[in-house]
């Protein structure tokens, strides 16, 4: 049984009472320990700015060129904060509960209302920062409402949030940079993490530009290198966003949680050829004045303005009165599938739905329509050649967030001591769905406000390791990760590391997408293990390890999604229920909503590595519910 | 590959470099039924896949996000950084702007402050460096005050968000005849000059970051303005004027200098 060690006491108190009774670390002694944290996005960048703004000594990875180019900077639509500012009832219980309920009881508690709560010191520290959040005529920050909440809680710099969070933690970062507490590596990418008498050492990293493997040894390790959304090949996700890392950890000891739980975002542009190489997600905040609908008649090929409104079938507001066209993402995909399955999508595939402006276009103006959502509407219009002004927008469900990921306690330390995980790497905070704004709010309080806290106790505890990077277990993880390299590019086969990728993307799709059943996820492990072998034995990688090579890095990651890809399979069919994104066709209500088992299923499944070719092992840490009561998510 | 849109036939002369400090030259490859629904990129990942099959190196290319914001992508296309089309980033650029037997010229970024890494990819760690020396405001998390505690006129707010907007592609030092960084510090400069929260180091910031971005090895500014017609976030001139103005009025303060 996994303890989360969330702290005694009530909720409101958990968090005080952590910090207040927490071992600390003198000032002068904060420079004696060394940190690593990879990757630089808002859970990283935050992470390892404020680590070194606390003294200690901070070395810093991404696999980009530069620390500001992390995927966080595509995030869209905004920020949630309890801040309540413009007067409409909402709190840090609100905030707690609506992201419980969101995430269909499949969070702590514990965690979710810690995060309510530092929620509003983020909006602080980046409005200090020089964030150009929106403002309203007097002066002061503008909110809006925001997928699925009847609150306006979420802040926002144009359709460019992610953007502006991310550059803010970038200038603390840079700060520290220049002030020498941190030193940065950009185009590096861990290749292993090493463990030594159950303590986490350091890692081996692999310079992306000359492949040469370093190894740096630390007194912890902070893994904040994103989801794993790529597996689907086809994601909203950056093209080198992989579950690498992650991984790697957990072929080292780090349990792995709920990979099953993916999030498939309902407004992205649908596909149109297999040359795709990503799906462009447009902010969900499109759903606040479009209304979602589709043809009554599947065999209506006129073009949409053609059809009155009695042959519309807007079938988010007729299934959910109150929540209309805002009702949660999972809700929002899995009703455009089912009504694409039906036959009823539009465009030349048929996978597609309308989002239509046109009301709002009549109620507000083109200018106000323009003011809210023009970038999203030019990006629309340049990829697919439309005008949404004019047009409905065509839109379709894509994989957009992983909210699974390596198993954290309530200090976000993974299995391995001194191993910890934030951001969207861990799996702590959204359970089996995440409400929108909240991916940005989590990781910046994972990095700017509960690791500075929660790592100190580990190294009060533990003192600084007793290995540096000449100790045998790093060279051994070198020489490992050499020769792992090399076979790679020695195995010359025929297929090229996209290709088998694209093929592992179609059989998560169709058999571990939006909706499971247990035969397609059997079906889904074997057809996975084939081309695993396929990979092994038929991969073509080009060029050499010695130099600059993109298709050797994306060979590598395709590896590592081809095993992981394999777990969430074993994960979805062993959570023998439906909840948030993960839905079982057996488990549903008579409305077709996701039917949880509480009495069997109440718990986070964490997965540990037995081994190649061996089943992992699993390890359950029950949710305990004392503040909330568990109901039947409802929309209606 | 199937595609649904309509397919053309082009000629790439696409640079090709083995390493820093190597000789390069341009290659000219034949690319034949390119769909035109194809981002510029998925072109290039076209030929990559054909050419890694036919055991040739593909071209190496910058490229993350795909959807024009983490400002990794980017290659002279034509002559024009981020190629034909106003206001874009390469991996927004469409082939259906290109037509059926076009020519079409690839090339990294040439400034001396970037050196090539290898073909199209090069090292903007420059711009970083610029950042590192000012692009800030010096607070610690924990004790900032409330959010709302400083209002800020919309109009401010607004144009330190036209400024902010800049991704850090490089494209306006690739477009200017100096391969000056002018634009992109300037936005820095400008984002956090105008907000009150980056008002009281604002002499200090302009005075270093322009000293860090002489010292990188970019050009000077010679009112060219190529680099607002190529940047892709349509970053304002206006912007450089303002850093100039806090770089005089910065000259002035007897603490910084």
């Amino acid at each position: 049984m996994l303890d989360g060690k969330i702290p005694a006491g009530p909720l409101e108190q958990k968090w005080d009472k952590y910090r207040s009774t927490m071992k600390l670390i003198n000032p002068a002694n904060k420079r004696k320990y060394n940190i690593i944290v990879v990757g630089t996005g808002l859970a990283g960048g935050a992470a390892a700015a404020t680590l070194a703004e606390l003294g200690y000594n901070v070395k810093n990875f991404c696999i980009q060129d530069s620390p500001r180019r992390a995927h966080s900077i595509a995030a869209q639509g905004g920020i949630n904060a309890a801040k309540n500012y413009p007067n409409d009832g909402d709190s840090i219980w609100r905030l707690f509960h609506d992201t419980i309920k969101g995430g269909d009881y499949r969070s702590r508690e514990g965690n979710v209302y810690r995060l309510a709560q530092v929620s509003n010191n983020i909006i602080d520290q980046c409005v200090a920062q020089g964030v150009p959040f929106a403002r309203d005529y007097g002066g002061l920050l503008d909110n809006r409402s925001f997928g699925g909440a009847q609150v306006s809680r979420t802040f926002y710099a144009r359709g460019q949030t992610g953007q502006q969070l991310l550059l803010g933690a970038y200038s603390s970062l840079s700060r520290q940079i220049g002030l020498g507490k941190v030193r940065m590596f950009p185009r590096s990418e861990l290749v292993d993490l090493v463990v030594v008498d159950g303590r986490t050492r350091g890692v081996v990293m692999r310079n992306l530009v000359n492949g040469q493997l370093e190894s740096h040894a630390g007194d912890a390790v902070i893994l904040a290198t994103g989801g794993y959304g790529n597996v689907f090949f086809l994601s909203t996700n950056a093209a080198s966003c992989n579950v690498g890392a992650a991984f790697k950890a957990y072929k080292k000891g780090a349990y792995f949680a709920n990979p099953c739980y993916t999030q498939i975002h309902p407004t992205c542009i649908p596909v149109s050829g297999t040359h795709q190489s990503k799906l462009t997600l447009m902010s969900e905040s499109l759903r606040n004045d479009g209304r979602v609908w589709v043809p009554k008649d599947p065999s209506d090929k006129r073009s949409p303005a053609n059809i009155p409104e009695s042959d519309r079938f807007y079938y988010l507001e007729e299934k959910y009165p109150s929540f209309g066209n805002l009702v949660p993402r999972d809700v929002a995909s899995r009703n455009a599938k089912e009504v694409c399955d039906k036959g009823l999508g539009v465009s030349a595939t048929g996978y597609a739905v309308y989002l239509d402006f046109s009301d709002a276009i009549k109620r507000d103006g083109k200018d106000v329509v323009a003011k809210k959502y023009g970038n999203l509407f030019d990006m629309y219009h340049n990829i697919i050649d439309d005008n949404p002004y004019e047009t409905p927008m065509m839109i379709y469900p894509a994989t957009h967030y992983t909210m699974g990921g390596l198993w954290v306690d309530y200090e976000l330390q993974t299995t391995i001591p001194g191993c910890f995980a934030l951001g969207e790497a861990n799996f702590s905070d959204h359970g089996a769905n995440r409400l929108g704004a909240s991916a940005l709010m989590q990781g910046l309080a994972d990095g700017y406000f509960v690791i500075p806290y929660t790592i100190a106790p580990f190294l009060a505890n533990n003192g600084n390791s007793d290995i540096q990077k000449d100790h045998a277990a790093f060279k051994d993880a070198e020489k490992k990760a050499d020769a792992y390299v090399k076979k790679i590019l020695s195995i010359n086969g025929k297929q090229t590391a996209d290709e088998i990728h694209r093929k592992l993307g179609q059989i998560i799709w169709d058999y571990v997408g939006m909706a499971r059943n247990n035969e397609g996820l059997k079906k889904a492990i074997g057809m996975i293990k084939e081309l695993q072998e396929q990979f092994w034995s038929n991969v073509t990688v080009p060029g050499s390890d010695t130099d600059y090579n993109f298709a050797l890095q994306k060979a590598m990651r395709v590896a590592d999604f081809l095993e992981f890809g394999e777990l969430m399979a074993v994960d979805a069919l062993d959570r023998q229920e439906s909840c948030g994104g993960h839905l079982n066709e057996a488990f549903q209500t008579d409305e077709g909503e996701a039917r949880r088992d509480d009495d069997n299923y109440c718990h986070v499944a964490a997965w540990e590595y037995k081994g190649q070719g061996n089943e992992p092992a699993f390890h359950k840490e029950p949710l305990v519910f004392e503040n909330v009561e568990l109901t039947q998510r409802s929309y209606k | 590959m199937t595609t649904q849109g309509k397919t053309i036939n082009i000629t790439l002369k696409v640079w090709r470099q083995k390493g820093p400090g190597v000789k390069g030259k341009l290659e000219t490859i034949e690319a034949k039924n390119i769909s035109t629904d194809m981002s510029f990129l998925e072109m290039l990942d076209t030929i990559n896949e054909g050419r890694i099959v036919q055991g040739k190196e593909p071209i190496e290319f910058d490229n993350d996000c795909r959807e024009g914001i983490c400002g990794m992508c980017g290659a002279v296309v034509n002559g024009i950084p981020h190629g034909p089309e106003k206001a874009m980033t390469l991996c927004q650029l469409h082939m259906r702007k290109f037509k059926n037997e076009d020519i079409i010229v690839v090339e990294p970024w040439r400034a001396r402050a970037f050196p090539i890494i290898k073909d199209l990819v090069v090292d903007r760690s420059a711009l970083d460096k610029i950042i590192q020396s000012g692009g800030f405001v010096s607070m610690v998390a924990g004790g900032a005050p409330d959010a709302n505690a400083i209002p800020i006129s919309q109009n401010i707010a607004e144009k330190a968000m036209d400024a902010a907007a800049c991704i850090g592609c490089g494209a306006c030092v690739a477009a200017c005849p100096n391969a000056s960084a002018m634009l992109f510090v300037s936005a820095k400069i400008s984002q956090l000059a105008l907000l009150p929260q980056g008002k009281p180091e604002a002499a200090q910031r302009a005075w270093n970051m322009v000293h860090a971005m002489d010292d990188c090895g970019f050009g000077n500014c010679t009112n060219e303005k190529e680099c607002e017609a190529a940047c892709p976030k349509e970053i304002s001139i206006v912007n450089i004027a303002r850093m100039n103005r806090e770089f005089i009025k910065a000259g002035f303060a007897s603490h910084v200098m």
